[in-house]
């Protein structure tokens, strides 16, 4: 057969795996695609080749379809996000400096309790933390906002700055900023190289935070629906074989080859298993689902986590859109989700958006086949966020 | 609005940054100023208040550009990257070339063409460069290769040198492989057997 040949843009991330691994372990090319995978520099340059009709279909953080809707940032070419790729998976740092601090006050580094965790930053001075952020539209921005508001953090404040992940320990080291939130393995690399340790993985924040999205422009969709299917299929098989334990050592040694991530195997090992070093001296600590490739619907681009994402977008750059977010979060698109991977592959939700935040504990709920589990989705502090108050 | 433009140009090689400001120079009446890749990048720019930015578009730094690009950024005007309708096909070509600029909102089209027009070209003959001179360095690589394994055949067969490399050339034909490939398969594996 003869295949298809789809380039395809990516940052250099565990989370990318679901790409990488349809092209590795034949998932494409059961579909008759070929993906021609582009490592990409910076996330602005996987925008602008998917913008400018580079590559066909990208790696994305998930605000930035959202963001481009509303017309943030320089670019505002139409792009779907026509499935989440992966639910979580980041972590957020300190530099040496904190850390020696925070040990000093008798900090556990538990890595789980958001309260604790920001009662022990405040502790440390009083002044702003200044954080490193990959993108300034990213989950790592908006977890730490809402982190911030929440907690004792609120005070002293917190400043956020854009840092591309690999220079990430080289500003640590320099002073530039005091702390982090990045998706590894750059959290691990960080601890590896000594320059800082772990405070808390995404998920302590929210539960269920779509991480990043599969993306391509609206009119490629709409132009080229089968090639659009024959990718989705193809991602979302590689998502399901990446969420099987016994696929994590070839998973982890595909990634940690040259062309794509090029760090030892071992470090992309322990995102996949939840276990991760947080400190120099090697304590481990384990996190269940610290990045989800598949359970629990993962992959179904919801409305409302699109409306929560838009919410938070426009409270902080854009007031008066705040209200007339719907249209906007029909750039995540479960229709084509349902159209593409829903009749052929799996059960689907029965609908489309859901209070985020409010499932606690495994829950079955109604689909269309029956009923599917959906995994807890909680926020820290409890908050329930209604997707219909932001119409 | 000022006679001239006021250009930054974001960019780490001394020798690189020079030959760009030259080239902008002879295309329009514009002051430049050349910012290393630094912490701090979008403010740094900031403080010159440029009417455009350019960078290389693989840059790693770019993304700390973006915040140019907020209303609540450092720069008082907000910043586009340059899209708008009528030049879209310009930033294709920028693209192309690898060069992103950064404009700031209501900058006119016809003050902005010169400039992109000269980037553009320059950038371009830049790629072109990096492109010729890793092929030769490849091409070097694999005559190395193919070189060791011709030597190899030579020494295990007691061939000639036109037969050992028609050899190689054979059984790449035969797998519809690269000779270069068939070379380096032969080298490693006799590595391995040594």
């Amino acid at each position: 057969m003869k295949l298809v040949s789809l380039p395809v843009a990516y940052m250099p991330l565990v989370d990318a795996g679901p790409l990488i691994v349809a092209q590795e372990m034949g998932f494409a090319e059961a579909e008759g695609l070929s993906l021609d995978l582009i490592a990409a520099p910076s996330w602005s340059s996987v925008r602008d080749m998917l913008s400018f009709g580079r590559v066909d279909a990208a790696h994305m953080l998930s605000p930035v379809p959202i963001s481009m809707a509303m017309g943030l940032g320089g670019v505002s070419t139409p792009v779907s996000a026509v499935s989440v790729t992966s639910v979580n998976g980041n972590v957020i740092g300190v530099g040496r400096q904190l850390e020696d601090h925070l040990r000093d006050n008798g900090y556990g580094f538990d890595f789980a309790d958001p309260f604790k965790a920001a009662e022990a930053l405040a502790a440390t001075g009083g002044k702003p933390i200044t954080f490193g952020v990959p993108f300034p539209f990213s989950m790592h921005v908006e977890l730490l906002r809402y982190w911030g508001a929440g907690t004792c953090l609120n005070e002293p404040g917190l400043e956020i700055r854009t840092v591309p992940p690999p220079l990430m320990a080289s500003a640590l080291a320099a002073g530039d900023i005091d702390a982090f939130c990045v998706g590894e393995p750059w959290g691990s690399v960080v601890v590896e190289q000594g320059v800082g340790a772990l405070l808390l993985p995404g998920r302590a924040i929210w539960n269920f935070a779509p991480e990043k999205v599969l993306a391509v422009r609206t009119d490629w969709a709409e132009t080229e629906p089968l090639l659009l299917g024959r990718l989705m299929r193809a991602v979302w098989r590689a998502g399901r074989w990446l969420s099987q334990p016994d696929s994590r050592s070839a998973a982890s040694e595909i990634l940690s080859r040259p062309q794509y991530l090029d760090v030892p195997a071992e470090l992309i090992d322990r995102a996949l298993t939840g276990q991760l070093t947080v400190t120099r001296m090697g304590e481990q600590r384990s996190v269940e689902h610290f990045v989800n490739f598949h359970e629990g619907a993962a992959t179904f681009p919801w409305r409302s986590q699109a409306k929560w994402i838009a919410a938070r977008l426009a409270a902080a750059h854009k007031p008066d859109a705040m209200g007339n977010l719907g249209p906007i979060s029909e750039v995540f698109r479960s229709d084509l989700y349902r159209q593409h991977i829903g009749l052929s592959l799996t059960d689907m939700p029965g609908a489309s958006e859901k209070l985020e935040g409010s499932i606690r504990h495994p829950l079955a709920v109604a689909s269309t086949g029956g009923q599917i589990n959906l995994l807890p989705d909680r926020f820290f502090d409890d908050q329930v966020f209604d997707p219909t108050l932001v119409d | 609005m000022s006679a001239h433009l006021s250009i930054v140009v974001v960019e780490e090689d001394r020798d690189r940054a020079l030959g760009i400001v030259d080239a902008l120079k002879d295309s329009t009446d514009c002051e430049v100023h050349v910012v290393g890749n630094t912490s701090g990048l979008a403010r740094k720019i900031a403080a010159f208040a440029p009417d455009m930015v350019l960078i290389d578009i693989d840059n790693p730094t770019r993304d700390m550009m973006e915040e140019l690009t907020l209303a609540s950024g450092p720069l008082e005007r907000p910043v586009a990257m340059f899209v708008s309708g009528a030049a879209s096909g310009l930033a294709q070509n920028a693209i192309e070339a690898g060069v992103s600029a950064y404009v700031v909102d209501g900058l006119a089209p016809a003050r902005i063409k010169p400039v992109m027009d000269a980037a553009i070209a320059r950038f371009k003959m830049v790629r072109q460069m990096r492109n010729e001179l890793q092929e030769t360095r490849r091409a070097l690589e694999e005559r190395k290769v193919i070189d060791r394994a011709k030597g190899l055949l030579m020494k295990a067969k007691g061939l000639e040198e036109d037969a050992a490399y028609a050899l190689l050339r054979k059984t790449a034909m035969d797998q519809g492989r690269r000779v270069a490939d068939v070379a380096e398969a032969l080298v490693t594996a006799a590595g391995m057997l040594r």
